[in-house]
Order: structure tokens, then sequence, then C-alpha cells
């Protein structure tokens, strides 16, 4: 999946160049799919941010006499196993999702670039250290990457976010390496050191301006993966721990009261499905309108 | 080819190399060395303080880190991936009958998916833009955004609890049904993604227009001529995706108590027995290594166009 991300995000590059950011946004928000991606997308944004405000139960509130309740008026999506509305908890769980979004991408698009700069910019020495690096990596497939970073860094949501976010790394150094290696035979390069410009300014000023749209197309691809990983971490006992509303963390109690609660395991599983489908959605509608191809 | 297939081998051991690193990290950089852990409120301060020193000395943790490395490597080269933290059992023990089973795991969501995906791929390819397409590629939408471990409770209820076709807890051959449709389903949507793709480029072809002209049946055209062809492509991705799969199934087991080697990799890391972790790290990642080289290899039978000899 990842080549074909890099072979796309490549491509669009060129579109975005020509077209500019300001024609490929409203190209963008003629799309239904995007619009409503979008929306949902920002739906999250505002519960991750105020939705302590508007909530109507307490989170975290235990109430063992309201247990188990199927979805009703008071409790839109019911209660679980210990009475608390999961409406509440679903809508606060959004937090999660923006942090791992956040976190995780930041951390991987970063640390990711960096290394790709570097790569393709520096001594042929650092390229050959930092590709190895990048390929012992990729050797991993990405889940058993994550879990060994987890196994290194010990158990929690933040380092859930960090691992997911470390092995997020690799992709992005091979997309932007790739790209440095392209650029730094355009002419405006070969000017800009003729006239004596050091590698740190062409770095800056003629090579990241360049990537930064490839770089924006393959987070597209990429987000969806971290969010998916660091849910799966959650579920899994290693990332976030109960009570915190995580929707991964939310799952692994839910699932024992499958047979007589299924909605315990709908609610916080039908958020993480509708969040990374947004995502999906928003990703596709970008790549539809850079790439002339896909139609 | 030889030649090609001989640096590819050369490529993949400074890769082994590496993985070897990673793995022997999870010992060297654990916070609380796993021997403290083990004796934690077991023994009288002395007593504890001696077995440590003894059970370091046994793990090698008060040697250097480079020779604690080459001792680690040696051993995993030697087939000896050690005992277990927790129940002093050879590990092998431990995870051999997990790694077969996270295999069969694994094959057989690979065999679904691939079916699944292909078929899907082609109909919708054939058929673009009708609504049949537009429904193939939604659901693939939906599948590329599920979860592996919700979808698994879904299959859950629906075919144990709603419509009882299935008891929640199977033995045999029965028990591997709903693991491998939920990850073959999950993985059968990226499939059909690139075998759409691949048909539709294929089908513009003009050997293929060629083949109508001459009046072959259309069953011909498809199946003989553009299907191998668009299957090139799926060739890669396929490879690619038994990394996914490795790692689905590691998710998969949890929910469905199939005894693989994610199951115990979870309980491992919590229970901080890290001679377990490595060895199942290590061995998935090595499977993930060889069935990449194995592909590549597949690959210079599968398309001699490709001129191995400059690359």
């Amino acid at each position: 999946m990842s080549s074909l991300a890099l072979e796309r995000a490549v491509e669009a590059r060129a579109v975005i160049r020509r077209a500019g950011w300001r024609w490929t946004l409203r190209q963008l928000f003629r799309k239904r799919t995007a619009l409503i991606g979008g929306a949902v997308v920002l739906f999250l944004i505002v519960c991750a941010l105020w939705a302590p405000d508007f909530v109507p139960y307490d989170p975290f509130k235990v109430n063992t006499l309201n247990r188990l309740k199927p979805p009703s008026a008071a409790h839109w999506l019911g209660t679980d196993e210990l009475g608390r509305d999961l409406l509440s908890r679903v809508l606060i769980g959004a937090r999660f999702f923006v942090l791992v979004c956040l976190i995780s991408v930041s951390i991987a698009a970063s640390v990711g670039v960096f290394l790709g700069l570097i790569a393709g910019s520096g001594p042929s020495w650092l390229d050959v250290a930092v590709m190895r690096v990048i390929d012992v990596m990729l050797a991993f497939p990405y889940i058993l990457l994550t879990l060994a970073i987890i196994a290194i860094l010990g158990p929690s949501l933040w380092m859930a976010m960090i691992s997911v976010g470390i092995a997020g790394i690799p992709g992005y150094a091979r997309l932007v390496r790739g790209e440095v290696l392209a650029v730094k035979q355009e002419e405006y390069v070969e000017a800009m050191r003729a006239l004596g410009a050091g590698p740190a300014a062409i770095m800056v000023r003629a090579i990241l301006p360049n990537v930064a749209s490839s770089i924006i197309i393959y987070m597209s691809f990429q987000m969806p993966l971290a969010v998916l990983a660091a849910a799966a971490l959650s579920f899994l006992g290693l990332g976030a721990q109960p009570p915190l509303p995580e929707w991964g963390a939310m799952l692994v109690n839910a699932r024992t009261f499958l047979r007589t609660a299924w909605w315990t395991s709908a609610a916080p599983g039908l958020a993480i499905f509708v969040s990374i489908l947004a995502l999906n959605l928003l990703g596709n509608a970008l790549r539809d309108v850079l790439d002339p191809k896909s139609k | 080819m030889s030649a090609y297939i001989a640096r590819r081998l050369m490529l993949a051991a400074p890769v082994v190399v590496g993985i070897l690193l990673v793995t022997f990290l999870i010992q060297a950089l654990i916070p609380a060395d796993a021997v403290n852990t083990m004796f934690q409120g077991q023994l009288s301060d002395d007593d504890a303080a001696e077995a440590i020193k003894v059970m370091r000395a046994k793990y090698n943790l008060d040697r250097s880190w480079f020779e604690q490395f080459l001792i680690y490597s040696a051993n995993i080269l030697q087939g000896d991936l050690g005992e277990s933290i927790r129940t002093r059992q050879p590990v092998i023990d431990e995870i051999g009958y997990r790694y077969l089973n996270t295999i069969q795991l694994t094959l057989a969501s690979l065999v679904i998916g691939a079916v699944v995906g292909v078929l899907t791929g082609i109909v919708a390819a054939y058929k673009k833009d009708s609504w049949l397409d537009v429904t193939a590629m939604t659901i693939g939408l939906f599948g590329i955004s599920m979860p592996a471990f919700f979808f698994g409770l879904v299959l859950i209820f629906v075919f144990a609890v709603w419509l009882q076709w299935l008891p929640v807890i199977v033995q045999g051959w029965q028990s591997l049904i709903l693991p491998a449709l939920t990850l073959g389903l999950i993985e059968a949507a990226p499939v059909s993604r690139i075998a759409r793709s691949s048909m539709i480029e294929v089908l513009s072809r003009e050997y293929i227009r060629a083949a109508r002209a001459k009046g072959m049946s259309e069953a011909t055209v498809i199946f003989h001529h553009a299907l191998p062809n668009a299957l090139l492509g799926v060739v890669t991705i396929l490879g690619l995706q038994v990394g996914n799969l490795l790692g689905g199934a590691f998710i998969i087991e949890v929910i469905f108590g199939w005894r693989g080697m994610g199951e115990l990799a979870v309980k491992a890391i919590q229970w901080r027995d890290f001679t377990i972790t490595q060895a199942i790290i290590l061995m998935g990642a090595g499977t993930y290594v060889l069935v990449n080289l194995a592909v590549d290899i597949l690959y210079t039978w599968l398309d001699p166009r490709i001129d191995y000899s400059a690359t």
C-alpha cells in the first residue's frame, strides 16, 4: 500500500504546483464526500476541545443501579457495565482520536521529513546510514514494529502514541528522500548553489516548499492507519487503560458483554469506524482532485 | 537472474542484522530488569540481591551491551531462542505451535482476501462506473476504514449470537472460520482496489482490443489475456499485505482466543517476559522478510520483461 501511496503523492505534487492550494481546496469542497468527511472531522475536533461543556452526563460517574441499560431517551447510546453514559464517554473519547492524529502524525512526519532531507541532501555516507535504518524499520510489519517499540518503552497511552509515531517514520523518510533527490537536479537549485547559498538555506527555501504538498498527500494515507494502530494497541491493553474513555480501551470490557449488551461494543466501535471513514473520505477526495488519472 | 537473486539475498543480510538489533533492544532497554520483576516480593532483601546477581549473570545482563548483542545474535543464529523469564520453559516450546497457528490464520485470510478481493476488483473494473462498481468500491472504502478488532466483534455477534450458526467457542478447523473471515474480508478491501485499477489499465491496452477484434469470447479475453497481466500488480501488493495480515492476525487472535503468537505477545509484553516478546517479534519480522524475498524472486519468473542485470 505504501509504495502506491508514495507514487500518488509524487504525482499529486505536480498538480498542486501548477494550480495552487486555493484552487485545490475549492475543488475539494465541491465534492460531497469531502464535505461529509470534513464535517465529521470538524465535529471530532469540537468534541475534543469542548465536549466536557456539552456532554449530558459525567463520563466517569459510576451508577451501578443503571448498568447495561439499552439505548433510551435518557441515555441515547445506553450505559456500560458500570452504569456510565456511553454517549458522554464516546464524545469525550474524541480527544484521544485527535491527540493520536496530532502526536503520532507529528512525530512520524517531523522525524521522517528530517531524516529524508538529510539523507537526500547530505553526504552519501549519511544517506546510506539513514536508509539502512529505514530499511530495517520497513522490514517489520507495521503492528509488529509498534509492539516491539511498546515492549521497549513500556505500555501506556503516551507510549502507544509515540510508538505509532515512530513506526510511521520510514514512510515519510523514503518519500522525502526521493523527492529531494529529484528536486536537487532542478536548475533553480543549481542557481542557488552557484549564488553561494549554503545547504541549509537550499533545504529550507527551495526543497522543503516543493516537497510539502507530497507530504500532505502522503499524510492523508498514513493518518487513518496511525489512528487504527493506536486504537488497536489500546484494545490489546497496551495503550490507554480503563477507565479512560479511549474508544479502543472501551471495547476491551465491552466485548465480554457482547451477548447481553451489544450497544456497549457498538458505541465505541462505530465511533472508531466513522472517524476513520471520515479521514479516508477526505483523503480520497483530495487525491481525486489532484490525480486526474483516477477519474 | 541467479545473479539478481544472489544480490537480493545479500541485501537482506544487513536487514537481518538490523532486526536482531531491534529485538535485542527489547532486552537491553527494558527499564526495570526482568530479573528484578521476577523475584519481586518472593524473597528477603539479602536473598533477592544475591538471586538478582546470579540471574543477571545467567542472562549476561552484567556484560557490556556489545557483548550481550553478540551472545544474543550467536544464540539466535544457532536456533536457540532462550527460555521464558516467567515459566523457565524453552521459548521454542512456548511459541513453536503458536507460530504455526498464526501462519495458518494468516494463510487462510490471505486466500480469502486474495480471492474475494481479486474477483471483486475484476467485476468492478469490467463493469466500471456501473452500480456494481460503485457498490463494490463503497464497501471497499468501508473495509479499509473498519478496525479489525471491531469487525471481529461484529462477526461474532452476527454469526454466534444473532444467527447462532456457530458456537462462540468452537474446536478444530471450525474455529478458524470466523477469525480468517474477519481478517480476510478486511484484507479484500485494499486488494480489490489494486485489482480494479490494474484491470482497468490492462483492459484499455491494444492487445485486448486486438483479441476482441479477432472474435475471441469475452471469457477468453478476460481470463486468458487480461487477468494474468492484471495479476502482476496484485502479486506485489499481496506480498506487502502479508505484513498487514501478520499484524492483523496478532489482534484477531486476542478477540477469538486463537492460540497464536499475537495472543501470547500481548501477555508477554505485560508480564515483561522479554525472551518471549523478542522471539515473537523476531519470528514475525523474519517471516515477513522471507515472504518479500520470495515475492521478489517469484516476480523474476512472473514478469520476464524486467531486466534484472542493471538493478
